[in-house]
């Protein structure tokens, strides 16, 4: 995957996970045209597009837009299923999930997202340890200290 | 269980509680002020709430880059809160184009052999999203340490930073290639993962390591065995499929080790065969995993039946009531239709449904397959359907469409009448949309059809009469009338219905295509030529045809000028020719651009004529000077004969041999003031040995530019000349681009070559004004 993005209907950002180098300006341009584009789309029309050289892969869900740029060689369909994986853990961490709870704790998005794709690929297909290991993170954090050394999992 | 960060919160809510956009860069200025005092006064309690704050903000588009330094401050501290924020504030703020990152190296390394695995995972996490090539260099060591660790919540994050560093800087593939052998004997789902992606990551970039992971193949089989027929856990399941990441994961490495290589294939037949036949598909999960399975057996050297169940599979896709899986169908029969044409072409029909889909992405790819699978044997149906198609299909797709069609049509035609009646439905519907080419195959495609002359025209006319606006309809249209005009007036055609033209219809159909605004200058072209050649078809007197030519003598288009200017001479000076050069065409070879080869052999016909009519112009000029005595006062500069582009290398196509001449003159420099030269050179086309023709050149080498240059000639009463028009009139300075002009001399008499020249310009602010007579004309310019 190459990145990752979030925008509401009315085109605002609301996450931003890029995974090739890309200077701010270039993030904003290929940000801004996507948005329009995705925004664009009729609610029937199917959920791939083609875009300069690579593959969209996008979903809604409720007011919040799901965007994600995969290459030639990778699988649409499993790109779906990485979408809605990601909207589970949301789902089980924020206990039923909207925009508002993504809007206002925009770093836990990220770290629950960094618990679950690594460079641009899956790294733990269970939601289980995935959810397992922010709790414990969020708990590290609670406590104010790093040195004790808990086990994740 | 989520930590509260109520300053944080608040902030936002102050955003959004905004009403306009500068009530909210007012609430962001303000705030992001506060943040940067608190950054210089360095308070570290709250350092993380304030670059989260930050983040924000940077992610509604305002700059954040004074936060970066902070980033670095809070990766490097001790709390878990701070790193976790700091770390996320590196992967927002920095990357590869600032310095800044590299600064981050020595805390990443830190925090790797530090032994807490959250810390370590924040490390890898950040490494894997950002890190240069430089970093991944600097700590590839480490990574590979945390490789064989314990355990596996870092062990799955390093794998995949692995991949990450690899990507970044592939000589590094050698240390990450020896665990991979350990790793697969993994049983925790990430690990196992991200050492696929590895492997896949260092196959993809190294023939030896490809070769390396074949042994592999065996053991991979056996993994996605276990998962598929036993393994199944709730923990790793969608919809009944177990862990379909993983499995796609492996698929994919599968057939980049099948790939051209026949054991490999040969060990995976079974296993394909049984994860095609047996994944339960009525959710998308499942769906994934069989598309990847159909993309695996079609790239690999599998056995023909698993072939066509591939794609008996992806027939059953595109039946599917979901799109995407329609989708993914028809991208993936168009990437086979080549190699297993036969087993699509069964699918043909759905393929054709497709085109009726509402979305615009599915419609195009059903046209591109539906064009692919046009053969002798469907041709007519298939052109049919996409003909209906090309009615109602979006206006991005129709220019594609109406190429393909004809494609299609002069690739499978099975009579030339069903060929012209294709192309002429598709001209009629999409003119504007279809390529360049298409007039002139079309007008090559009846010429030769000679049976089929009066069917076309009548079909032409009848499509003029209707519609002017289609150009490439007008273009050939015109052409045909032009050519067959006396077998659209005569007789009957049994193939269409009887139709009665009268002659005056025909060119009042032609005047009203010269007028139209709608047309362009090209088609105004054709139609011009076409009143011309049926100057000498119809049976009527010309005077109707005559008025037409000569009004448009005086039109602006230089190009219609032209020809109507020359037609206009064969009608007067040289009417006894007018038959001879207005005759029926002889077919035109095809090959290369046709266009050009079209317009040659037409201009051939007219380029006879051409040479001559322009004397009567160029008499004005051998008034001008009389030779040997003095100068006339009044001297008109040559009339605009402007060839076009085309016109000057007609003139010279016209002539059998031009280029190399066999015995070259030598160049003679006849003029030279203050920096300005002018070089006459010579051709004497071996051919016509009463042709002399001279290229006049001047080159400026001085300071200023030379402007307004006008270079006129004369010569004695019993030659002819003819000045073409000069590449420019202004002769750069300093020995720019020189400026040329052709003068044609025909000198039938063989007397000897005398010729004056005259030069008008404006140098160094003044008008300057030279006549001389050239000497030293060399003797073969004229013996």
């Amino acid at each position: 995957m190459q990145f990752m993005l979030l925008f509401s209907r009315q085109g605002k950002l609301r996450l931003q996970k890029w995974y090739v180098p890309l200077s701010d300006k270039e993030k904003k341009k290929i940000t801004r045209e996507l948005v329009q584009t995705v925004l664009a789309r009729k609610p029937k029309m199917c959920s791939f597009l083609e875009w300069r050289d690579l593959k969209i892969v996008y979903k809604r869900y409720a007011s919040l837009y799901f965007c994600c740029a995969i290459e030639d060689q990778d699988n649409e369909l499993i790109t779906l299923e990485i979408i809605h994986r990601y909207v589970e853990l949301l789902d089980k961490y924020f206990g039923s999930v909207c925009e508002l709870d993504i809007i206002f704790n925009f770093e836990k998005a990220y770290f629950i997202l960094d618990e679950f794709l690594l460079g641009g690929e899956v790294q733990e297909t269970s939601k289980k340890n995935v959810l397992k290991a922010i709790e414990q993170a969020d708990l590290l954090q609670e406590s104010g200290e790093s040195r004790s050394p808990i086990s994740i999992l | 269980m989520v930590v509260p960060s109520s300053k944080l919160q608040d902030l936002i809510e102050e955003i959004r509680g905004a009403k306009t956009q500068a009530q909210e860069r007012e609430v962001i200025q303000k705030e992001c002020a506060h943040i940067r005092a608190s950054f210089r006064d360095g308070d570290p309690l709250h350092r993380h709430r304030q670059l989260a704050k930050l983040l924000y903000v940077h992610m509604l588009g305002y700059p954040a880059h004074f936060g970066q330094m902070e980033c670095l401050k809070l990766i490097a501290s001790p709390r878990f809160t701070d790193k976790r924020v700091g770390y996320l504030g590196a992967m927002l703020l920095l990357d590869e184009r600032q310095d800044a990152h590299l600064l981050i190296t020595n805390s990443i390394k830190n925090d790797l052999s530090q032994g807490i695995q959250a810390v370590q995972g924040l490390a890898l996490c950040t490494l894997s999203t950002v890190g240069s090539a430089e970093m991944c260099r600097d700590l590839a060591t480490e990574v590979e340490k945390l490789l064989l660790q314990p355990g596996p919540y870092v062990r799955k994050k390093a794998v995949l930073t692995a991949v990450h560093i690899i990507r970044k800087v592939p000589e590094l593939s050698n240390i990450f290639l020896p665990p991979c052998a350990q790793l697969l004997h993994e049983r925790h789902h990430g690990v196992l993962l991200g050492t696929i992606t590895l492997i896949t990551e260092l196959c993809e970039r190294s023939p030896a390591a490809l070769k390396h992971f074949r042994k592999v193949v065996p053991q991979l089989v056996q993994i996605l065995w276990t998962l598929v027929t036993t393994g199944y856990s709730t923990e790793h399941s969608i919809s009944g499929v177990s862990d379909p990441f993983l499995q796609v994961q492996i698929l994919r490495l599968l057939r980049i080790l099948g790939r051209n290589h026949e054991e490999s294939s040969e060990t995976m037949n079974d296993l394909l065969a049984q994860v095609a036949t047996n994944t339960d598909t009525s959710r998308n999960a499942g769906n994934a995993v069989l598309f990847e399975t159909v993309l695996t057996i079609m790239d690999i050297r599998s056995v023909a039946g698993l072939r066509v169940l591939a794609v008996n599979i992806l027939g059953r896709f595109l039946l599917n009531s979901d799109k995407n899986i329609r989708y993914v169908a028809l991208t993936s029969l168009l990437r086979v239709v080549q190699s297993d044409h036969s087993a699509v072409q069964r699918h043909r029909p759905t393929v054709v449904e497709c085109l009726r889909e509402p979305d615009a992405s599915l419609s195009r790819r059903a046209l591109e397959l539906s064009l692919a699978l046009v053969n002798s044997s469907n041709v007519r149906a298939m052109t049919q359907e996409l003909q209906s198609f090309l009615e109602s299909c979006p206006p991005d797709l129709r220019s594609d469409c109406a190429s393909g069609i004809l494609l299609a049509a002069e690739r499978f035609a099975p009579t030339k009448r069903w060929h012209i009646d294709t192309i002429l439905r598709v001209l009629t519907m999409a003119g504007t949309h279809v390529r360049d080419d298409a007039v002139a195959n079309l007008t090559q495609l009846i010429g030769g059809a000679q049976e089929l002359h009066a069917y076309s025209v009548r079909r032409l006319y009848s499509a003029l009469a209707e519609d002017i606006s289609q150009q490439p309809l007008v273009q050939v249209a015109a052409w045909c009338i032009g050519e067959y005009g006396d077998l659209l007036l005569e007789g009957s055609c049994e193939e269409t219905e009887p139709l009665q033209v009268e002659e005056e219809e025909v060119l009042a159909l032609l005047e009203k295509v010269l007028q139209s605004h709608m047309s362009l200058p090209a088609t105004r072209g054709y139609a011009l030529t076409a009143l011309m050649k049926l100057s000498t078809r119809l049976r009527g007197d010309n005077n109707r045809i005559r008025q037409v030519v000569s009004v448009y003598g005086s039109c602006l288009d230089v190009e219609l000028q032209q020809r109507a200017v020359e037609y206009n001479a064969l009608f007067q000076k040289y009417d006894y020719m007018r038959a001879a050069i207005l005759e029926k065409m002889p077919l035109v070879e095809r090959g290369g651009t046709q266009d050009e080869e079209a317009k040659e052999s037409k201009e051939a016909q007219h380029s006879e004529a051409a040479v001559i009519p322009t004397e009567p112009q160029t008499s004005k000029l051998l008034d001008l000077l009389d030779l040997l005595d003095g100068t006339s006062g009044a001297a008109q500069p040559p009339p605009p004969l402007e060839p076009s582009s085309e016109g000057t290398s007609v003139h010279l196509l016209d002539l059998p041999c031009v280029s190399p001449a066999p015995a070259s003159i030598p160049n003679l420099k006849v003029f030279e003031r203050e920096g300005l030269q002018l070089t006459l050179s010579f051709v004497r086309p071996p051919g016509t040995p009463a042709l002399l023709l001279i290229m006049v050149t001047a080159i400026n080498t001085s300071e200023a530019d030379v402007t307004h240059f006008v270079c006129q000639a004369a010569v004695p009463k019993s030659f002819q000349l003819q000045l073409q028009a000069p590449s420019g009139d202004t002769v750069p300075a300093q020995g720019g681009l020189p400026m040329t002009q052709l003068l044609r001399i025909l000198n039938p008499k063989k007397a000897p070559l005398r010729l004056k020249l005259r030069l008008t310009y404006n140098h160094f602010g003044q008008s300057v004004q030279e006549i001389f007579e050239v000497n030293n004309l060399p003797v073969e310019t004229w013996q």
